[in-house]
C-alpha cells in the first residue's frame, strides 16, 4: 500500500476514535452534575422542554472503554495502513499455524502410511477409514459413496479395469487423471448404418446376446476394420490405452443395442480429473488403496 | 460546541452527517479501488473468452451465486476442502464479482477441472443422478436454448472500458464465436475455468 493510503486510512480511523472520545468529553463539560437533574436546554415548544441531563457515570465510562478498546485493539493488530501490529498478525499466518498444528497432529501418520506400498496398506484398518473418508469428499460425487460407479462413471468394486486396476496402474489414474476418447464409428468414419447395426450386433455376439445373428456374423469384418485396433482382434480391449474389454458384463455406458449404437455412431469421450493437483503424495497413496480394496 | 450552532445551521449539519457516516467507506472502500494488492491481476489470470462470458451471465440468471460462493477463506477447514485460499488478484477482472454470501451448495470458487464436463452437464441436467442426496435444482432448459449472443460484443466492450484487457479482435469476433452454442457449454466452459489460475496443493 502506498505511503498517500496509508497515511490516509490511519488519520481517519484515528481521527474518528479520537473524534468520538472528544465529542463525549465535549457535550459532557458544561453538566456539572452526573445525577438526573431539571435541566433543560432552554428550548421550550408549546410547553414541552428539551431536557439535558448528563450521561449515568456508567454509562460515560462504557464509551471511554469502547474508545480505550478501539486503541489497545490498533495497536494490536494491522488496522493502520501499512503498519503491522504488535502481534504481528496476518490471515496467512494464522492459516500457517492451523496448518502447523495439523502437521503436527497428523503428518506423521500420512507419511507412513504414504510410505506403505498399497498391497499392504488396504489390509490397514485405519488407513482406510482415512481412505474412505478421503474418497467420500474427493471421488464420491462421480464414482458414487459405495465406488459403484454411474452411467459415465467407472464401478470400482468389480474386476473390470479400464486402465488397469493394478496398484501403479490405479496410483497414476490417481496422480495424472485419464482422458477417455473413442471416435465416432471408430477408424471407420464412412461407416454405413447397416454396418453400424451389424457391428453392434456382433459387439452383443461376444455375450451371447446378439439380436440377429446374421448381422452379427457379417459385423465381424467392420469390427476389424472399426474397432479392433483399440479393443483389440477378440475384443478384450487394452488397458494401455483405456479401450475397455467388450467382452465382459462390466459396461461403462449401457450395455443394450441402443446404448452400444449410441455409444458406435456418437463415440465417447471421458475424463477422469488429475488429483495431484489437490492432495499430497500420500492422501494419493491412501486413496490408491482404498480404491484398490473396494474390489478386493 | 453548542448544540444551536449545528441545529441552526442545516447546511453544517449535512456535512457533519455525511462526514459521520462515511468514516467506514472512506477507510475500508475507498483505498481499495487504488491499491495495488486489489488491482494487479494475479500471475496467469486472463480474461473471460466470450463463451465462458455469457456462461458467467447464464450462471447470474439462475441464481448459482445465491446458493454457492465462490470465495474461500483463510481457514483450513476450508482449504483441505477447496483448496487453496481466495486472493484479491482473481477477481479483479470480475464485474461484479461473485463471492456470494452464503453456501447453500459447496463452494465454487476453484471447482475448474474437479470434475469432468459429462458429469457437470450429467449434474445440471439431473443433480440427483449423480448426487442423490443433492438438493440442487435441475436445469434442463440449459441443453435445449441457445446462448443469446446479440449483445456479447457490447458486455466485451464494457468491459473493456473498464479496463479488462480484451482485444478489438477479441470483440469483433465474439457474437460469431458463440453461434449455435447451446447454454450448457456455456455455463460448463464458465465453471470449468473458475479458480483454475492458481492450483496449489492444500
Amino acid at each position: 500500500m502506498s505511503t498517500f493510503w496509508s497515511v490516509w486510512i490511519s488519520v481517519i480511523v484515528l481521527g474518528t476514535v479520537f473524534g468520538c472520545w472528544w465529542l463525549l468529553y465535549e457535550t459532557r463539560k458544561n453538566q456539572t452534575s452526573d445525577s438526573e437533574t431539571d435541566r433543560t436546554t432552554g428550548h421550550s415548544f408549546d410547553g414541552i422542554e428539551e431536557l439535558d441531563n448528563p450521561l449515568p457515570k456508567w454509562w460515560y465510562y462504557l464509551f471511554v472503554a469502547t474508545c480505550v478498546f478501539a486503541l489497545a485493539y490498533l495497536a494490536l493488530y494491522p488496522g493502520l495502513g501499512n503498519y503491522k501490529g504488535l502481534l504481528g498478525w496476518t490471515q496467512e499466518n494464522q492459516w500457517e499455524a492451523e496448518q502447523q498444528i495439523a502437521q503436527a497432529r497428523y503428518g506423521e501418520l500420512y507419511a507412513r502410511y504414504g510410505d506403505t506400498p498399497v498391497e499392504e496398506l488396504y489390509t490397514n484398518d485405519d488407513a482406510m477409514q482415512i481412505g474412505q473418508r478421503l474418497f467420500a469428499n474427493n471421488c464420491a460425487v462421480c464414482h458414487g459413496s459405495a465406488g459403484r460407479g454411474n452411467i459415465g462413471f467407472p464401478n470400482l468394486t468389480d474386476d473390470a479395469w479400464i486402465y488397469g486396476g493394478d496398484p501403479d496402474s490405479i496410483l497414476s489414474t490417481l496422480h495424472n487423471g485419464r482422458a477417455g476418447a473413442m471416435p465416432a464409428m471408430g477408424t471407420m468414419p464412412n461407416m454405413t448404418p447397416t454396418q453400424v447395426d451389424q457391428v453392434v450386433n456382433f459387439v452383443l455376439s461376444y455375450s451371447d446376446r446378439a439380436e440377429d445373428p446374421e448381422a452379427a456374423k457379417k459385423g465381424e469384418q467392420v469390427y476389424a476394420q472399426a474397432c479392433a485396433a483399440c479393443h483389440g482382434p477378440d475384443g478384450k480391449g487394452n488397458q494401455g490405452i483405456g479401450a475397455p474389454n467388450l467382452t465382459d458384463d462390466a459396461w461403462l455406458y449401457g450395455s443394450t443395442y441402443d446404448w452400444i449404437k449410441d455409444t458406435v455412431v456418437n463415440g465417447r469421450q471421458n475424463m477422469m480429473p488429475a488429483q495431484s493437483d489437490r492432495l499430497s503424495d500420500d492422501q494419493i497413496q491412501i486413496l490408491a488403496a482404498y480404491v484398490y480394496s473396494l474390489s478386493r | 460546541m453548542k448544540h444551536e450552532v449545528i441545529e441552526k445551521n442545516i447546511g453544517l449539519m449535512i456535512f457533519l452527517i455525511i462526514l459521520t457516516i462515511s468514516g467506514g467507506f472512506l477507510v475500508e472502500v475507498v483505498p481499495l479501488f487504488f491499491i495495488d494488492e486489489t488491482n494487479e491481476p494475479v500471475e496467469g489470470l486472463e480474461p473471460l473468452s466470450a463463451v465462458e462470458l455469457e456462461g458467467r451471465d447464464i450462471y447470474i440468471r439462475e441464481g448459482c451465486h445465491v446458493c454457492h460462493t465462490q470465495q474461500i477463506r483463510p481457514f483450513r477447514a476450508e482449504t483441505e476442502r477447496y483448496g487453496h485460499y481466495s486472493v484479491a488478484g482473481e477477481f479483479v477482472y470480475d464485474r461484479p464479482f461473485l463471492w456470494g454470501s452464503k453456501r447453500t451448495g459447496p463452494d465454487l470458487a476453484r471447482v475448474g477441472g474437479r470434475y469432468s464436463d459429462a458429469w457437470q452437464r450429467q449434474h445440471l441436467y439431473d443433480p440427483r443422478s449423480v448426487v442423490p442426496e443433492s438438493n440442487m435444482p435441475a436445469f434442463p432448459w440449459l441443453f435445449t436454448d441457445k446462448v443469446d449472443h446479440t449483445k456479447t460484443a457490447d458486455k466485451l466492450k464494457t468491459l473493456q472500458t473498464l479496463g479488462v484487457p480484451y482485444t478489438d479482435e477479441q470483440i469483433a469476433n465474439a457474437s460469431e464465436e458463440l453461434e449455435g452454442t447451446f447454454e450448457i457449454d456455456a455455463l460448463v466452459a464458465y465453471l470449468q475455468q473458475l479458480g483454475t489460475v492458481i492450483s496449489e496443493k492444500r
